[in-house]
């Protein structure tokens, strides 16, 4: 796909100075030495934060590996010391088994030892993997919960599925089989070397020596995986948002033939992933058996030198024998370290992206000192308030606009006139620019997430359902409502009637995108819940499109009764009481609503043009005022039977 | 979570594995010259000491000359090469080949996919098909290149070493067998438990995927209502569960490592005892003793490597399981054998004693559509008016065959639907659904999708009418004009901006049948009178059938069809149901004669209210505003 540059208009303006920030620019694989620097250690500091918590449970892992690892050296020893002693004492006249015994048993011990610790390292290690990966997870899945909408709508869904599944893969892989390899590997090494040196010191340095073109393979070997494996995530990303794409939208690729085209484009982003895949086990195909290599090449010379020793007679046959064994032993892990380096340097790409998408900073955010606002009475008032998504120009020009608690609002204006930004600054989707606006007389930023969503709900358009029953899609408005209660939500919004007509009534399980119930009946669903949530404030984004006109009879009239019964006297009707006497003011509602049916409900209506408010009154007085919505008035009643 | 049918798998271990054979057929013989690779650098590598024994006896005497270390150390140094180019020829020789398997597999898994009824789509979640297509298919890549190549060399060498073993000390060599008894009973039952839990806990890995995947298409609705918090727990309970299996899953290949590593490490023990004494007795040379020894050594780490490898194996067999459950997932529409090609298609519809139910739909419930009987001259718009939830948008659904009539037959000009080829049906009939989905390209990619070939017109010409009649000219004042990218990765549209570009992409394809749920829902009234003229004018010829559930959507058509309870109840012009059929004025007017909801004289004010105001209306002219039913009585 092309570069994301939708994403960009933030600080595109010195791309070279600033040090990569969040996910902007994540597909890039060529990173400038710097850029490279910043990303990897954002995910090396990643990396150790998940580690801190369990650190204690690491040390553990560890200490079991390399306590397995000696008791595994123990064996050798035993055999050692049966053939050496044991085995003469039985032949001595006396014939002693005690050293036999002390053998068979010593054994036996050590057997069940190495293999008691080995099972204990595995099962420790997965602990510490799982426990290390549900943080992350948990990490993820609630920063991207918190970040804002302006954020998700630019970044995909499936970027973010694939941060949270092949990303998270990788580190699962360096978890699982690295910590357990590099330390029984190192833990070898470093024993082997002292034993290598306290044999011969000359030799030693010569193994010693083999480090330095390890090195510099290694480092190779770094600079080439890193890059292979960031492009192996960034192409992965891309088949998965592709792979996600077409599974949502399936009905749809389906009906205008898509199949054809999106299995080519699929063809080709799964090869893209194959090459990239393949580069990266190449690469590790020269490291791995490049370090066997000067292992191997370390150990001729060291009988080369170690030979010529012995000519001299500087050296014993025996002595060279057993340094050229310790030397052999000594390289034996390499294979493993690499892989340990491989799988780290995989994880490290990944880490990179999930890091990036860490970083990132909901634009909206909760406040550090929220103001306390236990009962809500739905008084709003946007004073000076402007809006312009990022630095782009100013959508929603000054402002000022005071809606009394339990007034109902009509918003109506052409499509694109910016009726949706006014509903998404009240649901706090986003931030004003400038200026104000306050629930209740707090600044709704300083609302805690709690105080806010209970006292401000809005539904929307697009009516989604979650995977789960139709009551707990309901209860989603109220987690802790009951069955009756959820029922009576749905009686409230006229459908009671379709649920319990489906198969398990309220526990029929609405499948994926309730492919099940139809958009309409969908649209119920979601009134439903913004019924039970029985907010101060209630947003209603077009969300009667999809309904016929006896069903959103019956959401008008539940409307009718939750809004407080206030003063919805309709457009013929000039009241002129507020009606909320009884009972308190009910609630404020903003209803945004190309059908003016809504209208009818609504004790005031709001045009809406080029983001400013042209026309503001009763719905008779905007009638008789001969403006925009006289006109749309008549158009709408033109339209009706 | 999703109910896909997870069915416990009772294959066989071979039998599952056996299904990879035609697809590793044709890299076959790569995967044995890897194989042979991996054997001759094992074998190098015990050709090693072979040289310092020679060595050792020969040429490293004190007072020899150079000539023989010399050359001992060069062969060292030329088997050292060796042994490291055979471990880089063993990866060069598997590794191309398997990743092409890998990605034939991904690729035709996604093809099948997408070949798969809607039907299939409604149950599995994105996410556990892409758990499927990708991290279960990396692992199958990974077994093939790796596990099956170190299982067999592995093998080779445990079954080599205890041939030795058993040629130096057959007494020995029973004690080490016979540890191999209960490893192999053992072994059957870590097959069955291993396998049950790699498989639950690649089910959850899915499940957890399909989670985000919610989490983040369902992100409004949890922002509207700020339940965050709580697709936090559900998500966290869920992560949870996949991390106790997982640790299950460890536990479980630990006791299996522990017996596997523990039994032949007993054996060693009661051979060393019963060796010593042997030796004692002189039944044995200690040679003999100690060579047994040092091979039991050099068999100690195989078989150490067997626990893992195994567990790689089922796992791998878990992962060609849960791909050929997707796989052998019977497509339910198909193209007939042998497809009708209809000539120019004139676009007479007809559905024909049409039955539907959803597959999973209880017995006893009544059929959604429950024979449906209508027939749409070529050329006509017909509305289909119904209440929400009458199976209007599953009847639509019917004609692209995106669900098959589960009785009765569609028939476009007489032909039966399913005679002819899907790619076909779908070119002569042409959607616009409520939801639009879009895709990730841009306006002018999105509109001409499917454009048929209009002779005369270029592309940027029927894009341009398209635009017009849709009334979605914003698009040329978008960032980019017609070439913004929209969809999912591009810009976000409104929801009546959204209806507009797809209502487009209908009418681009010049279909000879156009089938449109509500496309107008989200559009203001204003731009909807706009469109609905310019379709007018546009679908001359082009038989329509349309969703509605306004009147100025009906307006739009020559006839209405009202369903109810699964049947076509009635047929006409507008002002003629309206004048003659009260579901239809219920449906469609703002007049009520059906039962009402059991609260609903609570609100019998606002009833009246919004009747007064619609009998208030002026008289609309529209053509067929003829007759206009007012207040209640």
């Amino acid at each position: 796909m092309s570069a994301r540059s939708r994403r960009a208009p933030a600080p595109a303006s010195n791309i070279n100075a600033a040090p990569p920030q969040g996910t902007a620019g994540e597909d890039r694989v060529e990173l400038s030495r710097q850029d490279s620097k910043a990303v990897r250690r954002r995910s090396v500091q990643l990396l150790g934060m998940l580690l801190r918590p369990v650190r204690l449970r690491f040390a553990i892992t560890v200490a079991l590996v390399v306590l397995s690892q000696a008791a595994k050296v123990a064996g050798p020893l035993l055999i050692a010391f049966g053939i050496d002693t044991a085995l003469p004492a039985l032949k001595d006249q006396g014939a002693n088994p005690v050293p036999l015994i002390v053998t068979g048993g010593g054994y036996v011990v050590a057997a069940l030892l190495a293999s008691w610790l080995t099972a204990a390292y595995l099962t420790a290690t997965a602990r510490l993997s799982q426990a290390m990966l549900l943080d992350l997870r948990i990490q993820v899945f609630r920063h991207t919960q918190r970040l804002s909408m302006e954020f998700h709508e630019s970044y995909t869904s499936g970027r973010i599925i694939s941060r949270q599944t092949s990303d998270l893969e990788a580190l699962r892989e360096l978890l699982d089989s690295g910590i357990s390899s590099l330390a029984s590997g190192l833990i070898f090494m470093a024993l082997t070397a002292v034993s290598i040196f306290s044999l011969d010191w000359i030799t030693g340095l010569l193994v010693m020596a083999s480090a330095v073109p390890m090195f510099f393979l290694s480092r190779w070997y770094q600079k080439r995986s890193q890059s292979a494996y960031r492009s192996s995530r960034v192409v992965s990303a891309r088949l998965i948002v592709h792979f996600i794409e077409t599974m949502t939208g399936i009905r749809a690729v389906k009906a205008f033939r898509r199949e054809a085209d999106n299995a080519a484009t699929y063809d080709e982003l799964a090869e893209d992933y194959r090459r990239v895949t393949v580069r990266s086990i190449n690469l590790n195909g020269i490291f791995q058996p490049g370090l066997v290599l000067i292992g191997n090449v370390a150990v001729a010379v060291v009988l080369l030198v170690g030979g010529f020793r012995v000519l001299g007679g500087a050296l014993e046959v025996g002595a060279l024998l057993a340094l050229l064994l310790a030397t052999k032993r000594f390289f034996q892990p390499v294979g493993q370290m690499a892989m340990f380096y491989n799988s780290f340097q995989s994880a490290q790409a990944a880490l990179e992206k999930v890091s990036g998408l860490l970083e990132e900073v909901p634009t909206v955010q909760p406040p550090r000192n929220p103001v306390p606002l236990p009962v809500a009475h739905g008084d709003i008032r946007f004073t000076g308030a402007e809006f312009g998504y990022g630095n782009g120009p100013v959508v929603l020009p000054r402002m000022d606009l005071h809606i009394p608690a339990g007034q109902t609002v009509a918003v109506v204006g052409a499509t694109g006139a910016g009726k949706s930004t006014l509903a998404k600054l009240l649901a706090r989707f986003y931030d004003v620019t400038a200026g104000s606006l306050k629930l209740d007389g707090v600044e709704l930023r300083e609302l805690s997430t709690a105080d806010l969503r209970r006292a401000v709900v809005m539904v929307t358009q697009e009516a989604f359902l979650f995977s789960g029953t139709v009551a707990e899609n309901i209860a989603l408005g109220n987690p802790a409502a009951s069955r009756s209660a959820i029922e009576s939500a749905a009686r409230e919004v006229g459908a009671d009637t379709f649920i319990r007509a489906l198969p398990d009534g309220y526990d029929t399980d609405v499948n994926k995108r309730g492919g099940r119930v139809s958009a309409g009946q969908r649209q119920l669903i979601s009134f439903a819940r913004a019924f039970l949530a029985n907010p101060a404030v209630l947003i209603l984004d077009e969300a009667t499109s999809s309904l016929d006109i006896p069903s959103e009879r019956l959401v008008q009239g539940g409307l009718h009764r939750l809004l407080g019964a206030s003063g919805a006297t309709g457009v013929a009707g000039t009241s002129g009481g507020d009606g909320r006497g009884q009972g308190g003011p009910g609630r404020t509602a903003l209803i945004i609503a190309h059908r003016l049916s809504t209208v009818a409900i609504a004790d005031r209506v709001l045009v809406v043009h080029d983001g400013r408010i042209v026309e503001d009154g009763t719905p008779a007085e905007l009638i008789s005022g001969g403006g925009r919505f006289a006109d749309l008035h008549g158009a709408w009643q033109d339209s009706l039977v | 979570m999703t109910d896909a049918d997870k069915s416990t798998d009772n294959t066989t271990l071979l039998a599952s594995l056996g299904r990879l054979a035609p697809q590793l057929k044709p890299i076959f013989a790569p995967l044995i010259w890897g194989l042979l690779s991996a054997l001759a650098a094992s074998v190098v590598a015990l050709l090693i000491p072979q040289v310092y024994r020679v060595l050792v006896n020969s040429a490293l005497q004190p007072g020899n000359g150079t000539k023989g270390l010399w050359t001992g150390a060069a062969v060292v140094l030329g088997l050292g090469i060796l042994e490291a180019g055979l471990i880089a020829l063993r990866r060069q020789f598997v590794i191309v080949p398997a990743t092409t398997v890998e990605t034939r597999m991904r690729t035709s898994f996604y093809r099948h996919l997408q070949s798969l009824a809607v039907e299939f789509h409604d149950r599995w979640g994105s996410g556990q098909l892409l758990s499927r297509a990708m991290s279960d298919l990396n692992f199958m890549r990974r077994w093939m290149a790796f596990g099956a190549i170190m299982l067999v060399v592995t093998a080779l060498t445990v079954v080599i070493g205890v041939a030795l073993m058993l040629s130096m000390s057959w007494e020995l060599g029973l004690i080490f067998v016979a540890a191999a008894v209960p490893i192999v009973v053992f072994g059957y039952r870590f097959r069955r438990s291993y396998g049950l839990v790699s498989r639950r806990s690649q089910d959850q890995a899915g499940d957890l995927a399909t989670a985000v995947e919610e989490s983040v298409h369902g992100i409004r609705v949890l922002k509207a209502f700020g339940r965050g918090r709580e697709a936090l727990d559900s998500f966290a309970g869920q992560a949870q569960e996949l991390q106790a299996t997982e640790i299950h899953k460890a536990k479980s290949l630990a006791v299996f490592s522990l017996v596997v590593t523990l039994l032949p490490e007993l054996a060693l023990g009661a051979g060393l005892v019963v060796g010593i004494l042997l030796v004692s007795q002189a039944r044995l040379d200690v040679g003999a003793l100690v060579a047994f020894f040092a091979t039991a050594a050099v068999v100690a780490g195989p078989v150490e490597s067997m626990g893992p490898l195994m567990a790689m194996t089922l796992a791998a067999k878990t992962a060609v399981d849960r791909h050929f459950e997707v796989m052998d997932a019977p497509n339910t529409i198909t193209d007939p054998a042998e497809p009708v090609r209809l000539g120019p298609v004139r676009g007479d519809l007809e559905f024909r004693g049409v039955h539907f139910h959803y597959p999973d739909t209880p017995a006893g419930t009544p059929e959604l559509l429950n024979g449906i009987d209508l027939v749409l001259r070529a050329g006509e718009t017909m509305a289909l008016v119904g209440v929400t939830g009458s199976g209007k948008s599953t009847l639509l659904n019917l004609v692209p065959r995106l669900f098959d009539a589960t009785a009765g037959a569609v028939l476009l000009d007489g032909t039966d639907i399913r005679r002819l080829a899907l790619a076909d049906l779908r070119r002569h009939v042409s959607v616009a659904f409520e939801d639009t989905t879009l895709f990730s390209n841009s306006v002018r990619g999105n509109v001409l999708l499917g454009a048929a070939e209009h002779p005369g017109l270029s592309p940027d010409e029927i894009l341009e009418q398209a635009l017009e009649v849709a009334q979605a000219g914003f698009a040329y004042a978008l960032p980019n004009g017609v070439d913004t990218l929209i969809g999912e990765e591009g810009l976000s549209l409104s929801g009546g901006q959204r209806q507009r570009i797809a209502l487009a992409r209908a009418i681009a394809a010049r279909p000879a049948v156009l089938v449109l749920d509500d496309p107008l829902s989200a559009l203001d009234v204003n731009t909807e009178e706009r469109v609905s003229d310019g379709l007018r004018a546009a679908l001359v010829g082009t038989t329509t059938l349309i969703v509605a559930h306004r009147p100025s959507t009906v307006a739009m058509a020559d006839r209405v069809a009202l369903l109810q309870d699964g049947h076509i109840t009635a047929v006409g012009t507008h002002s003629e149901l309206l004048a003659g059929n009260d579901h239809y004025r219920y449906v469609l007017a703002s007049l009520s004669e059906e039962p009402k909801d059991l609260d609903s004289d609570l609100d019998t004010d606002t009833e009246n209210e919004l009747a007064d105001e619609l009998g208030a209306a002026p008289r609309g002219t529209g053509p067929l505003d003829v007759v206009h039913r007012g207040a209640t009585a």
